[in-house]
This record gives C-alpha cells, sequence and structure tokens, in this order.
C-alpha cells in the first residue's frame, strides 16, 4: 500500500497525516441512520453488560452518570469516506463499566435501542480506547447523533460506535452484527482500510 | 433527522442486480404479514441501504454497494413477487 501513498489520497494525506487511506475531511457532523431516532427518556434508559454465567451488571441513567467522566479529543472516520478531526466528547470509559465484569470470552455484542448491532473485540474496548459517550461539543448529546448516550470506539470506523447503545453482551466467538452480516467488514480499521467483506 | 424516502429511491441499486423494475415487486413482510410493492416501503440511506416495513419498522432489505459487488440481504423478507415482463422481441 505504502506504494500509493504518493498517489491521489496521498496528497490529501501529505497535509493531513491524521487522515487514514481513502478518507475527505468534513466540517459537518453527517447524519447516517439505519432507522428511525428513537425516543428515549433517560428515567427508562439503562446500560446492562451480560456474561456467559448469566450474570448483568447494569446501570441506570444516574447510576451511570456517577461514573467517573473523562473529556475525549479525538479524530472519527466514517466508512462512507468523511473524517472529522478534533471532535470533543465526555463519556464514561469502558474500562470503569468491566472493572467489576469478569468473564473468560473475547468478543462483544453491542445492542442498541432500535435493534442495531455491532460486533468487537473485548480488546478494542479496553485500555482508553473506548467510551460511552453522553456529550458532544459541551452539549447532550443530540437524540441524532446516539443521545443520550453512544458508543465511542474512534480507532475504529464509526459504525462501530453504535448510537442508542444500551448493552454489551459477551460473546465465545466474533460474530457478526448488523451490518458486518450484511456487507461490511468484522473489524473495521480505518488505517487498513478495512470497509467491506 | 433520521429521514427516509419512499422505496422508489431503490430503483438504481436494484436495477444492477435484477434486470427487471424491482420497485413495482411486492414484498411479504416476515414480521407483520403487510404486503405491498417496494416503491411503498420506507428506505432509510446510513452505510447502505435499509428498507424497512411501512407498518411494523422490521428491517425487509440490507443494500451494501462496494467497490466490486452489490450485497442483497433479506432478514426479513418471507416473500418476493416480481411481475414477467412480455418477452422481449
Ligand atoms: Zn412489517
Amino acid at each position: 500500500m505504502a506504494v500509493f501513498s504518493r498517489g491521489f489520497g496521498g496528497r490529501v494525506r501529505e497535509s493531513t497525516p491524521d487522515l487514514p487511506p481513502g478518507q475527505f475531511l468534513t466540517e459537518d457532523f453527517p447524519v447516517l441512520s439505519a432507522g428511525p431516532t428513537p425516543e428515549i427518556d433517560t428515567a427508562e434508559w439503562e446500560f446492562t453488560i451480560r456474561t456467559e454465567t448469566g450474570a448483568s451488571h447494569s446501570w441506570d441513567w444516574d447510576a451511570f452518570r456517577a461514573l467517573p467522566s473523562e473529556l475525549v479529543a479525538t479524530d472519527i472516520h466514517c466508512v462512507t469516506r468523511w473524517s472529522k478531526l478534533g471532535t470533543s466528547w465526555r463519556g464514561v470509559s469502558l474500562d470503569t463499566l468491566f472493572e467489576e465484569v469478569e468473564s473468560s470470552y473475547d468478543y462483544v455484542m453491542a445492542h442498541s435501542y432500535g435493534g442495531y448491532t455491532t460486533n468487537l473485540p473485548l480488546e478494542d474496548l479496553l485500555d482508553g480506547k473506548a467510551w460511552i459517550a453522553y456529550e458532544f461539543d459541551g452539549e447532550d448529546l443530540d437524540p441524532e447523533h446516539g443521545g443520550p448516550a453512544r458508543l465511542l470506539i474512534p480507532h475504529l470506523y464509526f459504525w462501530k460506535s453504535a448510537k442508542w447503545v444500551n448493552g454489551l453482551v459477551m460473546m465465545k466467538d466474533d460474530e457478526p452484527g448488523f451490518w458486518e452480516q450484511n456487507g461490511y467488514h468484522t473489524y473495521g480499521d480505518p488505517w487498513q482500510e478495512q470497509r467491506y467483506w | 433527522m433520521s429521514s427516509h424516502v419512499d422505496g422508489n429511491a431503490l430503483a438504481g441499486p436494484l436495477s444492477e442486480v435484477f434486470h427487471t423494475d424491482m420497485t413495482t415487486a411486492v414484498c411479504c413482510c416476515d414480521g407483520c404479514g403487510e404486503t405491498t410493492t417496494l416503491a411503498s416501503e420506507m428506505v432509510y440511506g446510513a452505510h447502505g441501504l435499509v428498507v424497512r416495513c411501512r407498518s411494523c419498522d422490521d428491517v425487509l432489505i440490507t443494500i451494501v454497494e462496494t467497490p466490486e459487488r452489490v450485497v442483497l440481504s433479506f432478514p426479513g423478507v418471507s416473500s418476493v413477487s416480481v411481475e414477467r415482463g412480455a418477452p422481449s422481441a
């Protein structure tokens, strides 16, 4: 691939080294939704992590918001080729949420209000790489962008950062989620251009 | 806005795969049994196209266009019926 780095896409990348191959910068925040925006009242919101033993760890909105949060400044990369650099989020690290979760499984299926799913290796959620985000640019996360809370996994293509997330289920094997069943790459590393099957 | 358009938006991508007008194909929803033309279903554009049942919102069809292929999935369709065209001369 390095051979092509000074080709068409390469010129963009020379001036913007933070841009993965095949991506273009946008100042907007495009809205991509596979379905209607679910209306989620934080009074009814719940986030649950389930393991192979049947154990479940749940947080309602107040318990979730009482957890320590982090300010996250990061770039995001959408598989539809837009990237947005230097975005600002606030959320709870998955390290915090997994503190008391015990599982021998290595994979996770993320579930969302509205039925969306996406699969992830557990190691991509831990060690400061992923958050459940509830603020964007200092404001409550807009429902169109996944509010009240969404996954934020900036090192993978943004379809992995499931909007309206409400739970994680531990999986023994890597099974495909919604887009991964229907044409998109199972892992989705933007630096490797892992867009499709 | 998570707005959607109607199923006529499917004419282009599906004409690459099916050599007949698929917007007049009649789909039966596996979830609720609603039976109607593809043209009258709801289409959301995300990382691909998502066709949802106009009556129950279930995902009927997804269409992902990659540089090399068109990937069609029919997770929520129990049948598709297509009218036969007049035999071409
Ligand atoms: Zn239906």
